[in-house]
């Protein structure tokens, strides 16, 4: 029989304040095998940790449980503490009163009968509960950043600069990522290139940083410390080595009708080509799908301008399998597709565009070389109207429902510049909140306002009408003084909302990683553990965990980098002892376990058992208890019953199932 | 307990997988999204743990109704934990309802870690549901059953 100590929880008055807590610890003095119960205002404050010390060591406990918040708050400490006094840290279960109960119940009756069941089962949990010892896994001593924006570079040289080996793979032809698309950065108005590019280069000179760009993740085994990646490198149709990034073929290319990615659109580029000039590695790629060689196979200038020969039409995709101990997502975003948004008249009119469209043409390496003009017939717009909030906190189906944290500043460092350098054009704004929490924000969009004289009208735009003398007629609301507004533009600038790369749900997927519905990557503590992902080993960076901007990605990539080093310079990781086993005497070796493992964690061995006296060679399961997770799939395949998971055995989950239908 | 409400309350379990769907049940709590006492969740892995025994243990205790959560499919932890567990549970389902269990009794929901909001509403439909139902006798053993 076990010795039980039962320590229940007041959370301040989180708990007590719903859930009788004096009730709970007299109701478990009653359950079987409990020794002794008690309560304290915060158990898992230091005092509270030194009650449970005390009880345990006073009380010879074999097993505790914790009446308290969710164990994916605090099993780990309740476990340590456990553990300090000499108990085994597996022989602790908490009972989630506060998450599953006292924060979802109103009536402290109900709450309290909730809490005693919960109670109850845990103790009846723990009655069952035997003492596990964790196994060792090695740590490879390599990280594996996805994503090439500034994000992922950040995170690469500084887990780089601790002496770890890391690899970038971006699907791109170059790195740099969304921030080499931006002319200038708030609210300091730096030259984003100029901050830029400088990172591009320390990333791809640095001895321990591998860049592999037009490439993508392609599979993922493995788990924390000992990761298997495939990486498709895809065919350049360009030798790498040999390409000495002159552009001659770039220039004599005779396809050149296909729209640049890197320019929104605005402007065309060459089928060989570098998305940009500062483009890093300096190689061009062969977009396949545009070019007359592989379209018609007749053409091959750029093979015959190269004087470094280095054109392989007959390049392949490349498969790289490497190992690594720990995985960065850094896969950034994109602005929403405006399909659905007929009323701005985004593809009816091309002086209708997106803000990420207007950094392009304000680029002096853009395609209007940073004059700012009208798509349509380039002639210069002396009226402007910025639309905020398109897409972002949207409460229909076509848009996004968070903000997108960004457009407010963007859109007032885009009205300043424009009036600095165009004081002849007006500028409107219309919005729905002027959002700018940050460090110098705010000063910076009141700038706009009162030096630069921009129009900020509160309301939103109901349509935007192409005019037959090419104008664009904007009609909106103004909700402060409470009148329709009629007014003719020249341009209007849509703030897009931004989402999560597309790719991330495939990344998420093959990582197992968790996604939330708007496939933002999930952190494993909205507060204490943000660049974490709950699957160990996975960390997160940059926009795919939620949008920021370009201060708080560095930032949130230096944490990741962090985060990723204390796990690299770990010798050995312990691993979940939760992990499956077999009862040699009631396996028949069948193979049905092995079929469901995910993890290829089964195999068979030819092992003499002593089957009540009988002596005779069998072909029973083994389970690597490096390889299991501890899924507990087997368990529920094994026709004969054999297959049992230590931590959530079946006697286990059945002796909880009857304390909460008791 | 003298706590004894003479009007029907279900008992109802809900296994929750450790990584999806008991944190969107962390999530419903802290989130203060108020679903029916009635329901008590069991932490398991992965919705792959849930053996149909459990289930029929359940009903055979006297539970009204039972749902299993887990990740959303193509999401789970384990890569495929929830299609092993989805087909159990199709199977399990249909000879449940083939033995006059009531379909309504039994349910399957994909909840992620996100999905607070998902998370109370399913209970709530859940536990209404099995309270139109009424107490479940079909399963229950009665020699199980206390007073």
């Amino acid at each position: 029989m076990q010795r039980i100590g039962v320590f229940v929880c007041h959370c301040g008055s989180n708990i007590a304040a719903t859930v009788d807590v004096k009730k709970v610890v007299e109701m478990a003095k009653l359950e079987p095998g409990v020794v002794h119960a008690e309560d304290y205002q915060y158990m898992c404050s230091e005092a509270g940790q030194a009650k449970i010390d005390a009880a345990i060591k006073e009380k010879g406990l074999t097993g505790m449980v914790v009446c308290s918040c969710s164990p994916r708050m605090h099993e780990t400490t309740f476990r340590k503490a456990a553990e300090r006094a000499g108990l085994n840290p597996y022989m602790v279960e908490i009972a989630n009163i506060r998450e599953h109960c006292s924060w979802i119940h109103k009536d402290m009756e109900e709450a309290t009968k909730k809490a005693v069941i919960l109670m109850r089962a845990a103790v009846a949990k723990v009655n069952l509960n035997a003492p596990l010892q964790p196994g060792e896994s090695r740590v490879t001593k390599r990280a594996l950043v996805i994503g090439g924006g500034i994000a992922g570079i950040q995170t690469a040289i500084d887990i780089a600069d601790a002496g770890y080996e890391v690899d970038i793979v971006e699907k791109e032809p170059s790195i740099g990522g969304r921030m080499s698309q931006i002319d200038k950065t708030f609210p300091t108005l730096d030259c984003s290139a100029c901050i830029l590019t400088p990172k591009m280069v320390e990333a791809s000179a640095h001895e321990k940083i591998t860049l592999y760009t037009y490439s993508e993740v392609e599979k993922v085994s493995g788990f924390v410390g000992d990761f298997t990646v495939d990486i498709r490198k895809k065919a350049r149709s360009v030798d790498m080595d040999k390409c000495t990034g002159c552009g001659v073929c770039q220039e004599k290319c005779p396809s050149k009708k296909t729209p640049s990615e890197f320019n929104r659109g605005l402007s065309n580029r060459s089928a060989i080509y570098t998305p940009f000039a500062q483009a890093i590695p300096n190689v061009p790629v062969i977009d396949r799908e545009h070019c007359i060689k592989f379209k018609t196979g007749k053409c091959g200038v750029c093979s015959k301008v190269c004087q470094a020969g280095a054109i392989d039409y007959d390049q392949k995709d490349e498969i790289i399998t490497q190992k690594y101990g720990a995985i960065v997502v850094a896969t950034g975003f994109d602005m929403i597709k405006l399909d659905k948004y007929d009323e701005y008249a985004y593809n009816q009119s091309p002086d209708v565009i997106t803000s990420l469209e207007l950094e392009r043409i304000m680029n002096a390496a853009g395609p209007t070389k940073g004059h700012l003009e009208r798509m349509s017939d380039h002639k210069a717009p002396k009226k402007m109207v910025f639309v905020q909030c398109v897409g972002s906190r949207c409460s229909d189906e076509r848009g996004k429902s968070y903000c997108s944290k960004i457009c407010c500043m963007y859109t007032a460092k885009h009205a300043m510049l424009i009036r600095d350098k165009y004081p002849d054009v007006d500028v409107t704004v219309f919005y729905i909140d002027v959002r700018t929490p940050g460090k110098n924000f705010d000063e910076f969009y009141r700038r706009a306002v009162e030096e630069y004289g921009v129009h900020y009208i509160k309301g939103q735009v109901g349509k935007v009408v192409p005019q037959e003398n090419g104008q664009l007629l904007v009609q909106a609301s103004d909700l402060l003084d409470n009148k329709q507004i009629l007014m003719e533009a020249d341009m209007v600038v849509l703030a897009a909302a931004i989402e999560p790369n597309p790719d991330v749900r495939k990344i998420a997927t093959m990582l197992t990683a968790s996604i939330d519905t708007n496939n933002f990557l999930t952190e494993a503590h909205a507060k204490l553990r943000p660049v974490e992902s709950p699957t160990a080993g996975i960390f997160l960076s940059g926009v795919c965990q939620g949008p920021k901007d370009i201060p708080e990605t560095v930032s949130q990539a230096g944490a990741a980098a962090v985060k990723a080093i204390g796990l690299l310079a770990k010798d050995k990781l312990m691993t979940n002892p939760c992990t499956a086993k077999p009862d040699e005497l009631l396996c028949n070796g069948c193979s049905t376990c092995a079929n469901v493992c995910p993890y290829g964690a089964i195999s068979y061995i030819d092992k003499e058992v002593n089957d009540h006296g009988i002596r005779e060679v069998r072909r029973i399961a083994q389970v690597n208890s490096a390889l299991c997770q501890g899924c507990g799939a087997c368990t529920v395949a094994c026709p004969s019953g054999s297959m049992d998971l230590q931590g959530f055995s079946n006697r286990q989950i059945l002796a909880e199932v009857d304390a909460i239908c008791r | 307990m003298s706590i004894e409400n003479t009007e029907f309350r279900p008992k109802i379990v809900a296994f929750c997988c450790n990584w999806c769907s008991y944190a969107g049940a962390d999530l419903a709590g802290s989130s203060r999204l108020v679903y029916p006492a009635d329901v008590k969740i069991i932490r398991v892995p992965c919705s792959c743990r849930v053996n149909p025994m459990f289930i029929l243990r359940a009903f055979e205790k006297g539970a009204d109704g039972v749902i299993m959560c887990g990740c959303h499919p193509g999401d789970c932890h384990y890569s495929t934990g929830n299609y092993y567990a989805r087909r159990r549970m199709t199977l399990l389902f249909s000879m449940l309802d083939f033995i006059g269990v009531e379909n309504g009794r039994t349910r399957v929901e994909w909840v992620s870690a996100a999905e607070g909001v998902k998370f109370s509403q399913t209970m709530n439909e859940f536990a209404e549901k099995i309270h139109s139902l009424g107490k479940n006798v079909r399963l229950e053993d009665l020699r199980c059953r206390k007073n």
